[in-house]
């Protein structure tokens, strides 16, 4: 995809190559499932003004996904490009968190999924732009200024959809407690999660679980809604295991690489 | 990939060499917005040329998925080669990243007099959210007395905002 190279390379971090290439990748798959999911609402989303938002924010992951995805390629350093990563890995070589192949559903589940998500994003960017890793806090330095405007978006407008109708409210708290049951796997360390935080290449999840209920708690006061009860996570996305929907994502995103393997523009 | 790029010192660079470079840089536009050069937007890094005549230009990304970014790279290139210079390379520069601070006073004219309202302010803190609304001048009355109608426009880069005093619609230049 890209001509353009970046200048500098992971420095001073001393955990295994093959261990960040897998944290990277995750990064880059949240981002990358997310942004294809947000670009279903092209054409479809309730008003010109939603459409712009929701397309805008998906061209930012995806452009965010597609730092993470190059950085993947050198550290992975098996000659595997961008587009290969992308387009040719199969569900279980899926990173990304379950909560962002969840599907769009009515604008108001599309809202709640992206809130979440946003919110996290933006704890998580601020904390990795002092990570040990120079390349990972390079990205995160310019990703967290986009995350600002995307959690801005997405909180304003759950506001306005709580605290809204009957109807929007109803939607929008019933689309929360789909929702919730996913949110326990982005705080829920495991290994390489654990193993990231030791060499500071990663913050400590429980520290951005910290700032990420306090800033969801404060909008969900304001939008009227009911934070659920936690209820145990059923999925680990980012091991690979995934919810059913993302086999179909796939198909969609990666049908004309696997129909006609190479063709580009 | 893009040529790859010549570690040589550029200390034995001719004089004026920069000098030269920049004001080819100052010819080149960017697509979405055409009165703004590349240099006006703050995007050029630095523009040298190695001692073996390589001409190196650091780009920084406005925003990461900016579809632009590529048609900007081949935009310097080819002006570049036009000027006589065959070995060009473009190299993304991304810390410390764009902000929108880096539009130059000139830019921040042009923007007004093609009908684009500046960033109003310079960046806060990302972590703020739900901040007051921005006092954001309409760029034909220059009335503040201004609304948004979208956090998000035309391209990445914009937001939409409506003039309550003249009743024009706008463009407004977002803050990043």
């Amino acid at each position: 995809m890209s001509e353009l190279a970046g200048t500098t390379s992971a420095v001073g971090s001393d955990a295994p190559t093959e261990a960040r290439f897998r944290y990277v990748l995750r990064l880059a798959d949240t981002s990358l499932i997310l942004a294809q999911r947000l670009g279903e609402w092209i054409g479809k989303a309730p008003a010109l003004e939603e459409e712009l938002g929701l397309a805008n924010t998906a061209l930012d992951l995806l452009g965010q996904a597609r730092l993470f995805l190059s950085y993947a390629t050198e550290l992975e350093g098996r000659g595997r490009s961008e587009d290969e990563l992308a387009f040719l890995r199969d569900q279980s070589a899926y990173l990304n968190f379950a909560l962002v192949e969840q599907p769009n559903g009515d604008f108001a589940q599309s809202i709640v999924r992206q809130f979440l998500v946003d919110a996290y994003l933006l704890e998580l960017y601020e904390a990795l732009q002092h990570s040990a890793d120079a390349r990972l806090a390079e990205i995160a330095a310019k990703a967290v200024k986009e995350a600002r405007y995307h959690a801005r978006y997405s909180a304003g407008w759950l506001i306005r959809l709580g605290d809204g109708t009957e109807e929007s409210h109803m939607r929008s708290q019933r689309a929360l407690d789909t929702l919730w049951p996913f949110v326990r796997e982005l705080f829920d360390a495991d290994e390489l999660d654990t193993q990231m935080a030791e060499a500071k290449v990663a913050p400590s999840l429980d520290a951005i679980e910290r700032l990420w209920s306090v800033r969801v708690d404060e909008v969900l006061r304001q939008a009227m809604l009911k934070r659920p009860t936690t209820t145990p996570f059923k999925w680990y996305g980012k091991r690979g295991e995934h919810s059913e929907h993302l086999g179909y994502l796939l198909a969609d995103f990666q049908y004309m690489q696997r129909a006609y393997p190479g063709a580009s523009w | 990939m893009h040529a790859e790029a010549d570690a040589t010192p550029s200390a034995v660079v001719p004089a004026g060499a920069e000098a030269r470079l920049q004001a080819i840089l100052d010819t080149v536009l960017d697509p979405e917005i055409p009165v703004l050069s590349v240099t006006d937007l703050g995007i050029v890094r630095y523009a040298r040329q190695t001692a073996s005549g390589q001409v190196q230009v650091g780009v920084s990304p406005t925003y990461s998925g900016c579809p632009a970014t590529q048609i900007i790279k081949s935009s310097i290139v080819a002006a570049l080669h036009l000027a006589g210079f065959p070995d060009v390379a473009v190299i993304e520069v991304l810390a410390p990243p764009w902000t929108s601070d880096w539009i130059t006073a000139s830019g921040r004219r042009k923007l007004r007099d093609y009908g684009i309202a500046p960033p109003a302010e310079s960046v806060g803190s990302p972590r703020r959210l739900l901040q007051p609304a921005l006092a954001v001048a309409c760029p034909r009355c220059a009335s503040t007395a201004t609304e948004i109608l979208s956090e998000f426009g035309s391209t990445p880069c914009k937001a939409l905002y409506r003039c309550t005093n003249c009743l024009e619609p706008f463009d407004y230049f977002k803050c990043i």
